[in-house]
């Protein structure tokens, strides 16, 4: 039985689950959540992630939800299919990629996503992007970039030489990030800008970057 | 290529106003993305139909207008004789009343129906987390301007008189973003406005503007 992904295909969170998938090559069904509707915030939803928030994923009689949780869950399940993703067959690799899964999540994570928040949504409500906001985390993404930039030019990857689940989790949020005026941070930043460029030009997520695209359709 | 223009974003409140307005006086527009999050409106060109930065704008030959209630105004009354009549005709008395109604939906209901679906629709979007002191704040607020509606719409079958007007259309961009959040119980609570609300989301010019999320 084929897994079963609630999300939908706009979401930074859903995507980062889809790119985990594809690298593994796992077949799995998206079932749209209409965000429009409040549907993510109502049963049934609500029973698969009490928070509210998408993606949540079936395989059979589990239900997970955190896209970090299930994208680890999947690397797991299909460690010997796709792309090795969490180095599982090397300790000292595989803690590597799980310190880098935490920065991503602790240092990248709480800076990149107030401004992407901020270009994406605040326009919609006829609202200018808070500019103290955006500098605030500006500068607090720009030191997290300087650290990558300095690994960046020890290793090719940020676990090690390898592509690795950490480097996956950073996809999602920073393509919807080059497309705000702040793209600069990463372009500006040799070793960040390869690496970016390298991870986001591998198939499994371009397959998923193409309906990212909230905002952006109009007839 | 129609002469009319609309440029905007599907997703965003103000542009679905006009849009409405559009949809249902039946005229043919050509509808232009802005990308804002690129801050396309920004840009000297995009500036140059609205000095203040914001969607959307409006072309109609050679007039440019911004002001989402100023655009849709406008239409109402320059295609007056087609598609649905969305204005009061008669003595200055009876359109004094459509005018009041839309003065409500501007200074009453707009600023706290805004400030709860930016909390409890746009914010959680991205995971950034909500506010429940405004929220709470700005739902009582909303509900007692809801208060007034309930009251109206026993005497009225919309807001301005029985048929639907520019009043009551100029509110759907935000009924739409509340009703896919919690605060839709206070609409649930209100038979009226309850009725009013199905009513007016339920309309085939406003479907025309939601479907355009999926194009």
């Amino acid at each position: 039985m084929a897994l079963k992904l609630y999300g939908a295909a706009l979401s930074p969170c859903t995507s980062r689950v889809m790119t985990c998938l594809h690298e593994k090559e796992t077949d799995f069904e998206l079932v749209p959540v209409d965000l429009f509707a409040g549907e993510h915030k109502q049963l049934p939803f609500l029973a698969k992630n009490p928070f509210g928030q998408i993606p949540a994923l079936e395989d059979g009689d589990l239900s997970l939800f955190e896209s970090r949780a299930i994208a680890a869950y999947v690397a797991e399940k299909f460690k010997e299919t796709g792309s090795d993703l969490i180095r599982h067959q090397s300790l000292k690799e595989a803690a590597e990629v799980k310190v880098w899964m935490e920065v991503e999540s602790q240092q990248y994570h709480p800076a990149i996503s107030p401004i992407i928040f901020q270009f994406f949504a605040a326009p919609l409500q006829g609202k200018a992007p808070d500019q103290a906001i955006i500098d605030e985390n500006t500068e607090k993404l720009g030191k997290v970039l300087d650290v990558y930039e300095d690994k960046l030019g020890r290793t090719k990857y940020l676990a090690g030489d390898f592509y690795s689940l950490a480097d996956l989790f950073h996809l999602s949020f920073t393509y919807y990030f080059m497309k705000t005026p702040c793209a600069h941070l990463i372009n500006e930043r040799p070793h960040v800008k390869a690496w970016w460029e390298d991870i986001s030009s591998r198939p499994a997520f371009q397959k998923v970057a193409s309906a990212m695209n909230f905002g952006e359709k109009g007839n | 290529m129609a002469a009319i223009k609309v440029h905007g974003s599907p997703l965003s409140t103000a542009t679905r106003r006009v849009l409405a307005c559009l949809y249902e006086k039946e005229i043919d527009f050509q509808f232009v993305p802005v990308n804002m999050a690129t801050g396309e409106h920004k840009s000297d060109n995009f500036l140059a139909l609205n000095p203040f930065g914001q969607v959307p704008a409006f072309e109609d030959g050679d007039l440019t207008l911004f002001e989402s209630r100023a655009s849709a105004n406008y239409v109402a009354h320059e295609f007056a004789d087609k598609g649905t009549q969305l204005l009061i005709s008669g003595s200055n008395k009876e359109v004094a009343v459509l005018e009041l109604w839309k003065e409500v939906e501007a200074h009453q209901f707009n600023t706290p129906s805004s400030k709860v679906v930016w909390e409890l629709f746009f914010k959680p979007f991205l995971g950034m987390a909500t506010d429940a002191a405004v929220v709470e704040e700005n739902e009582t607020q909303l509900g007692k301007v809801l208060d007034v509606y309930e009251t109206r719409l026993t005497q009225s079958k919309y807001l301005a008189s029985d048929n639907f007007t520019l009043a009551d259309l100029y509110h759907l961009p935000n009924i739409q973003y509340l009703l896919a959040t919690p605060a839709k119980k206070l609409f649930e609570s209100r038979p009226h406005v309850d009725a009013w609300v199905k009513e007016i989301t339920a309309r085939p010019a406003w479907s025309k503007v939601l479907a355009m999320m999926n194009q």
